[in-house]
């Protein structure tokens, strides 16, 4: 296998087959917290994207020089410096959406997705493919983020990025937006998203 | 008094940290498979909150935050410097300072318990290195400095009483989960997607004490 080729497999695998919310279970707490409306869920995206895409790539440059016995440590502390660069520009250019994800934004630093690719791929793989494994997974997770926003912001809200779709008879259940939507929607995706791996994978065999 | 005591019922019920706040989903759909290691969790959960939800109100209020109480500013005036209370402004810091005070504090209560306290390592010892990575801790402590302001006694009664909150979501989820094992459930939704269902029903429930007033 060529190494374009293989790089574009790190990219291409966190979008479904190993999709970091659907798949493996990580990641839960923004993905439930921040997923009330679809603009909410893409600024969580693209913010836990950055931290994941540099983690990543500073990870892979200093893995020859990290000890193992305290590699955890010197993880986090990269990746909490993203995370505070993050945190600080977001305050500083969109403060709307920052008060509206509030906490959750300093919480990427304990989001499992990163630490988990730091430590499976990042410290084990050269700088692009780490980048490219980064990518892939940030993408991943963001369009699961945008997917459960819009879906939830469209019945809780009747909208889809604050556009009215629904037009204005629509009673909007409110439910959706609340805490028990979330968990409720999530299900019904994972579920979906197994469905839809299990009839692919047979295709492919038949 | 009164205060403390809607803190505490605020955290539990109204604002519990999985059902309402999402904070630490992961243990919480990860041990809750059995009602022993559920409640194993909870308590190492409670102990480690309280203990973080002090030390790091010391540290924001002591070391990060400007003002007439910040050490470092009592040191340079010592040492007869003329700067400001407000030039040692260091909050942007407590993202970082926040998790490795978490961190080493997760060590720390390991080796004192393997010394000090065999049995209760037996007990809590798997659990503790899983917390560090909890959001449920670092979320408290953010709570507690950055959104809430609480003072100290404040911070460690809303530590406790969120630990308290996370103990009573993970014991009725295991309640639940032990008999989900024996139902007949669709093939697409065993195992997380009807977790989730099952959480989702617990939350609609735990809406209702959002009409409590006080």
């Amino acid at each position: 296998m060529s190494k374009k080729v293989s790089i574009f497999k790190d990219f291409t695998k966190g979008l479904l087959v190993e999709n970091p919310t659907l798949v493996l279970a990580l990641g839960l707490c923004p993905t439930l917290a921040v997923s009330s409306s679809a603009i909410n869920g893409l600024g969580m995206g693209v913010a836990a994207t950055f931290v994941l895409v540099m983690s990543n790539i500073i990870v892979s440059l200093i893995r020859p020089l990290v000890p193992a016995k305290i590699r955890i440590p010197i993880f986090i502390v990269v990746i909490a410096t993203f995370v505070t660069v993050v945190k600080l520009v977001m305050a500083a250019y969109t403060p709307a959406l920052s008060e509206a994800l509030g906490i959750f934004i300093p919480l990427i630093v304990v989001n499992c997705i990163i630490l988990g690719r730091a430590e499976a791929f990042a410290s084990k793989h050269g700088v692009l493919r780490s980048a490219a494994d980064g990518l892939g997974m940030g993408l991943g997770f963001s369009l699961t983020l945008i997917l459960l926003g819009s879906f939830r912001e469209l019945l809780g809200n009747g909208s889809i990025f604050g556009a009215n779709i629904m037009g204005a008879s629509y009673q909007p259940a409110i439910m959706m937006i609340l805490p028990p939507g979330a968990f409720l929607s999530l299900a019904m995706m994972v579920a979906a998203s197994r469905w839809i791996l299990e009839k692919t994978s047979k295709g492919g065999n038949s | 008094m009164a205060n403390l005591l809607v803190i505490s019922i605020g955290a539990i019920l109204i604002n519990n940290f999985i059902l309402s706040r999402f904070l630490g989903l992961c243990p919480f759909i990860g041990v809750s498979k059995k009602t022993e290691t559920a409640l194993g969790m909870g308590m190492a959960v409670i102990f480690v909150m309280v203990l973080a939800s002090a030390v790091t109100w010391v540290i924001w209020t002591y070391l990060l935050c400007p003002g007439e109480t910040n050490l470092f500013w009592i040191v340079a005036r010592a040492c007869g410097s003329e700067v400001s209370a407000q030039a040692f402004d260091l909050r942007f810091l407590e993202t970082i300072a926040f998790i490795l005070i978490i961190a080493s504090l997760v060590q720390f209560v390991e080796l004192v318990l393997k010394k000090m306290s065999p049995a209760l390592y037996d007990a809590l010892g798997i659990f503790l290195p899983l917390i560090t990575t909890n959001c449920a801790i670092l979320g408290v402590a953010e709570l507690n400095t950055m959104s809430l302001g609480y003072g100290f006694l404040e911070s460690v009664v809303h530590g406790f009483s969120a630990g308290v909150g996370f103990l009573l979501a993970l014991l009725m989820m295991s309640g639940v989960r032990e008999r989900l094992e024996f139902a007949p459930i669709p093939r697409f939704m065993r195992g997380l997607p009807v977790a989730f269902i099952t959480s989702g029903l617990m939350s609609m429930a735990f809406l209702g004490f959002s009409g409590l007033k006080f």
